[in-house]
C-alpha cells in the first residue's frame, strides 16, 4: 500500500515535472534573436493559395532587388509559368528570360570569352535556370564584407518558420539597437538575425520598386510580396498537395465508415 | 503454426497446388481461419499497421532511388529534383519521410502495448526479442535514411553518431575511420550508408517473417493476458480482424495523409532544407524525434564512453525483459502496483524525449535539464532491472478472470457452451 502512494506521487512529481520543463522556456541569451513579426499570408493553413499577384511582384522584387547578391539556383524561368506559382504565361515567362544575360555555351571556335576576356552571354530561355549573381562562392564572399548570401531558392523552408522569419528580417532594420550593443564595422543591426548584427545592408526601401499593376510599394508590400515568392520558390507543390490532400482525405473517410460499418456488423454477435 | 491444418482444397486445382507447393493451406491456417482472442483491442491493430509503413517504405523508397544519386556533390540536388521536377516526386518523398515517423510512432504503440500487457512472457519470449532486433534494425535503417539528403542536419547527424564508435578504447579511432571509408563523414560514406539503406528494409522484412512465424506458435497475447483455453475464446482471424485491423488502419493513414498532405515537414528539421557544409557547425545538433530519449541519455553522462554504454544498455536491456519481469501474471490490468510505475515509465521517455530535443544548457524551472536527464535515464534503468523484478515478487495481482471468453460475453457464454 506504501509502495502504492509512492509510485502514486512519483507519477505526479514527474508529470508535473513535464508541463513544468514544456511550459518554461529555455534561458535566452543577451543577443537571442527576437519573435518573428505576427503576419498573415495567404498561403498559410489547410486552405491557403499563393497570391499570384503577390507572387509576380515578388518576382519583380526578387530581381530587382535580392538578385544582386542571391542565387535562386533551383527555380528555372519555365518555373515562372508553372501552374500553382506565379503564372506568368508563357509569352511572358520568355520575355522575363530574354531580359537576363546568362553565360553562352562555347562558340564555334571553343571560345567561352570575348576579346576583352569578359565571358560570353546570350539571353536565357525557359530551360535556363536562374543565373547566380556570382561565379562561386568566393567572389560572393569578397563583395559582401566576407559574408556570404545564401541561396534563396530554399530559404523559406531552411529557417525555423521561414516566411515569418524572413518578413521580420526585411522589416526589422529599423529598430535601434541598445546602447549597450555594438555593432560591428561593416555589420548593420537587425534584431530578428541571430547574434542581431547583419551583413546585408536594409535591403528594401519605400518606392524601392515600381510595380506595373499600381500597388503601393511600401516595404511591408515588398517584403510580403517577396516573402510569398520565396515560399513557392521552397514549396512550389503546395497547391498540388493541399488539393490532392482533401481528395485523398474525402476518400480516406468514407473508406473508413465502410469499414466502421463492416467491422460493426461482423463483430455484432460476437461480443 | 500449431496444430492440425484445417485447410481442405476445395477445388483440383487447389488440390494440385498445394500437394507441391502448400502456399494456399498457408495463408488458409495463418490468415483466414487462425484462432485469435476475441478480447483484442485497439492496440493489438499496430501489428498489422506496421507491415503496412514497412511495405510503404519499401515502395516508395525503391522509386525515390530511381531518381535519387548518392553522391557528395549531386545528392542534395537530386532530392531537389524529385521536389520539383519527378512528376508526384514531392509526394513520393514526403509519404517517404513522414512515413519513417509514422513507422517510428506505431512502433512504439506496439512496444508499450507488449510492455503493459506482458505480451514477452513465456511462451512468447522470443518474439519479443525478434522484436527488439527488428527496432534496432529500424534505427538503423531511419539513421542511414536521414543521412541521404546530405542537409546540413543529415550531414551532422551522420558526423556525431559515428564519432561515437570513437570512444571505444585503443581502437575507436580506427573502428570510426572504417566506417566512413574516409577521414570523416565524406562521398564514401553516404554512399554506403545508401547501400545499407537499401539493404535492411529487405533484412527487416524477412526479420518480421520470423516475428510473425514465432506468433503463431502461442498465437496471441491479450488485454486479460490469460491463455486461451477452449475454442470460445477466439475468433477466426478473418473476418474477424482482417476488417478490424482495415478500419483502423485507415484511421491511421487518415492521420499519416494529414502530416504528408497538410504539415510535411513537421516532423524535419529547417536546417536540412540547407545543403551539408563541413566547415558550418549547426547551433544545435538533434537527431530525429523518435532518437531523442537515446540522446538524451547519451548526452546526460558527461563521459563519453559512459554515455554510449549506457544509451547502448538502454536498448540491449529490452532483449532481458521476459526474464527481469517475476510476475505470474502477464496483464498490468491485474497488476495494480505494476500498473503506476509503467506510466511513470512512459512518462520519463517523453521526458526523456523532451530533454534530447532542448539545447544542454536548458533549464526548467532554474532546474538544469541535464540532471532531468540523469534521474529519467536511471528510472529508466531502475524500472527494468529493479522496479520489475521486485514488484513481480511482493505484488498481490488481482483475481484472474477464468475465461477470455466469459469475460467477454459474460456467463451466458459458459452456459451456451456447456
Amino acid at each position: 500500500m506504501r509502495l502504492t502512494k509512492l509510485s502514486r506521487n512519483l507519477a505526479i512529481a514527474l508529470g508535473l515535472g513535464l508541463l513544468a520543463s514544456t511550459a518554461a522556456m529555455a534561458a535566452e541569451g543577451a543577443t537571442a534573436r527576437h519573435h518573428v513579426k505576427e503576419v498573415e499570408f495567404e498561403f498559410e493553413g489547410p486552405f491557403g493559395t499563393y497570391d499570384r499577384g503577390a507572387l509576380q511582384r515578388g518576382y519583380q522584387v526578387y530581381k530587382e532587388v535580392c538578385a544582386a547578391c542571391h542565387s535562386l539556383s533551383y527555380i528555372a524561368f519555365r518555373n515562372l509559368a508553372d501552374k500553382g506559382g506565379p503564372e506568368f504565361s508563357e509569352a511572358q515567362a520568355r520575355a522575363l528570360a530574354a531580359a537576363v544575360k546568362v553565360q553562352a555555351e562555347p562558340n564555334d571556335k571553343g571560345e567561352t570569352t570575348d576579346d576583352a576576356g569578359a565571358p560570353l552571354t546570350r539571353p536565357a530561355v525557359l530551360a535556363d535556370k536562374l543565373p547566380s549573381p556570382f561565379p562561386n562562392d568566393n567572389a560572393a564572399r569578397a563583395n559582401n564584407g566576407g559574408a556570404l548570401p545564401p541561396d534563396l531558392s530554399l530559404i523559406a523552408k531552411a529557417r525555423m518558420d521561414g516566411p515569418h522569419y524572413v518578413y521580420s528580417l526585411l522589416t526589422g532594420y529599423d529598430e535601434k539597437a541598445p546602447g549597450s550593443f555594438h555593432v560591428p564595422d561593416g555589420k548593420y543591426y537587425n534584431p530578428y538575425f541571430e547574434g542581431w548584427a547583419i551583413g546585408m545592408p536594409k535591403p528594401l526601401s519605400n518606392n524601392g520598386v515600381t510595380y506595373s499593376d499600381g500597388t503601393k510599394a511600401t516595404i511591408e508590400q515588398q517584403a510580403h510580396d517577396v516573402v510569398t515568392f520565396l515560399s513557392w520558390t521552397a514549396e512550389p507543390k503546395m497547391e498540388d498537395r493541399k488539393r490532392m490532400g482533401f481528395g485523398v482525405l474525402i476518400f480516406l473517410l468514407a473508406l473508413a465508415g465502410i469499414l466502421f460499418a463492416a467491422y460493426r456488423r461482423v463483430w455484432k454477435d460476437a461480443h | 503454426m500449431s496444430g492440425p491444418s484445417t485447410y481442405n482444397p476445395k477445388s483440383g486445382l487447389e488440390k494440385w497446388i498445394d500437394s507441391r507447393l502448400p502456399l494456399p493451406r498457408l495463408m488458409h491456417d495463418t490468415i483466414s481461419t487462425f484462432p485469435t482472442p476475441r478480447n483484442l483491442n485497439i492496440w493489438y491493430t499496430f501489428g498489422g499497421i506496421l507491415t503496412f509503413c514497412l511495405a510503404v517504405q519499401i515502395v516508395t523508397g525503391i522509386v525515390l532511388a530511381m531518381h535519387y544519386v548518392a553522391s557528395a556533390n549531386l545528392a542534395f540536388n537530386s532530392v531537389e529534383a524529385i521536389m520539383r521536377d519527378v512528376n508526384y516526386g514531392w509526394l513520393i518523398r514526403y509519404v517517404h519521410a513522414n512515413g519513417a515517423s509514422m513507422f517510428f510512432l506505431a512502433v512504439y504503440i506496439h512496444m508499450f502495448r507488449g510492455l503493459y500487457y506482458g505480451s514477452y512472457k513465456a511462451p512468447r519470449e522470443l518474439i519479443w526479442i525478434i522484436g527488439v532486433l527488428i527496432y534496432l534494425l529500424l534505427m538503423a535503417t531511419a539513421f542511414f535514411g536521414y543521412v541521404l539528403p546530405w542537409g546540413q542536419m543529415s550531414f551532422w547527424g551522420a558526423t556525431v553518431i559515428t564519432n561515437m564508435f570513437s570512444a571505444v578504447p585503443v581502437v575507436g579511432q580506427a573502428i570510426a575511420t572504417w566506417l566512413w571509408g574516409d577521414f570523416a563523414v565524406g562521398d564514401a560514406t553516404l554512399n554506403r550508408f545508401f547501400s545499407l539503406h537499401y539493404l535492411l528494409p529487405f533484412i527487416i522484412a524477412g526479420v518480421v517473417g520470423l516475428h510473425i512465424w514465432a506468433l503463431h506458435v502461442p498465437g496471441n497475447n491479450n488485454p486479460l493476458g490469460i491463455d486461451v483455453k477452449s475454442p470460445q475464446d477466439t475468433v477466426p482471424f478473418h473476418p474477424y480482424y482482417t476488417v478490424k485491423d482495415a478500419f483502423y488502419l485507415v484511421c491511421f493513414v487518415i492521420l499519416f495523409a494529414g502530416f504528408v498532405f497538410f504539415e510535411p515537414d513537421f516532423f524535419g528539421n529547417p536546417d536540412n532544407y540547407q545543403p551539408a557544409n563541413p566547415l558550418v557547425t549547426p547551433p544545435e545538433i538533434v537527431p530525429e524525434w523518435y532518437l531523442l530519449p537515446f540522446y538524451a541519455m547519451l548526452r546526460s553522462i558527461p563521459d563519453k564512453l559512459l554515455g554510449v554504454i549506457v544509451m547502448a544498455g538502454a536498448i540491449v536491456t529490452l532483449v532481458f525483459i521476459p526474464w527481469l519481469d517475476t510476475s505470474r501474471v502477464r496483464s498490468c490490468r491485474f497488476r495494480p502496483l505494476m500498473k503506476q510505475f509503467f506510466w511513470a515509465f512512459a512518462v520519463v521517455c517523453v521526458i526523456l524525449g523532451y530533454c534530447g530535443a532542448q539545447s544542454v544548457e536548458a533549464t526548467a524551472f532554474g532546474v538544469p535539464l541535464v540532471w532531468v536527464a540523469r534521474i529519467a535515464t536511471l528510472y529508466y534503468f531502475a524500472y527494468f532491472w529493479l522496479i520489475m523484478p521486485i514488484i513481480g515478487l511482493i505484488e498481490t495481482p488481482k483475481k484472474l478472470p477464468p475465461s477470455i471468453a466469459q469475460s467477454v460475453l459474460g456467463d451466458s457464454a459458459v452456459t451456451s457452451a456447456e
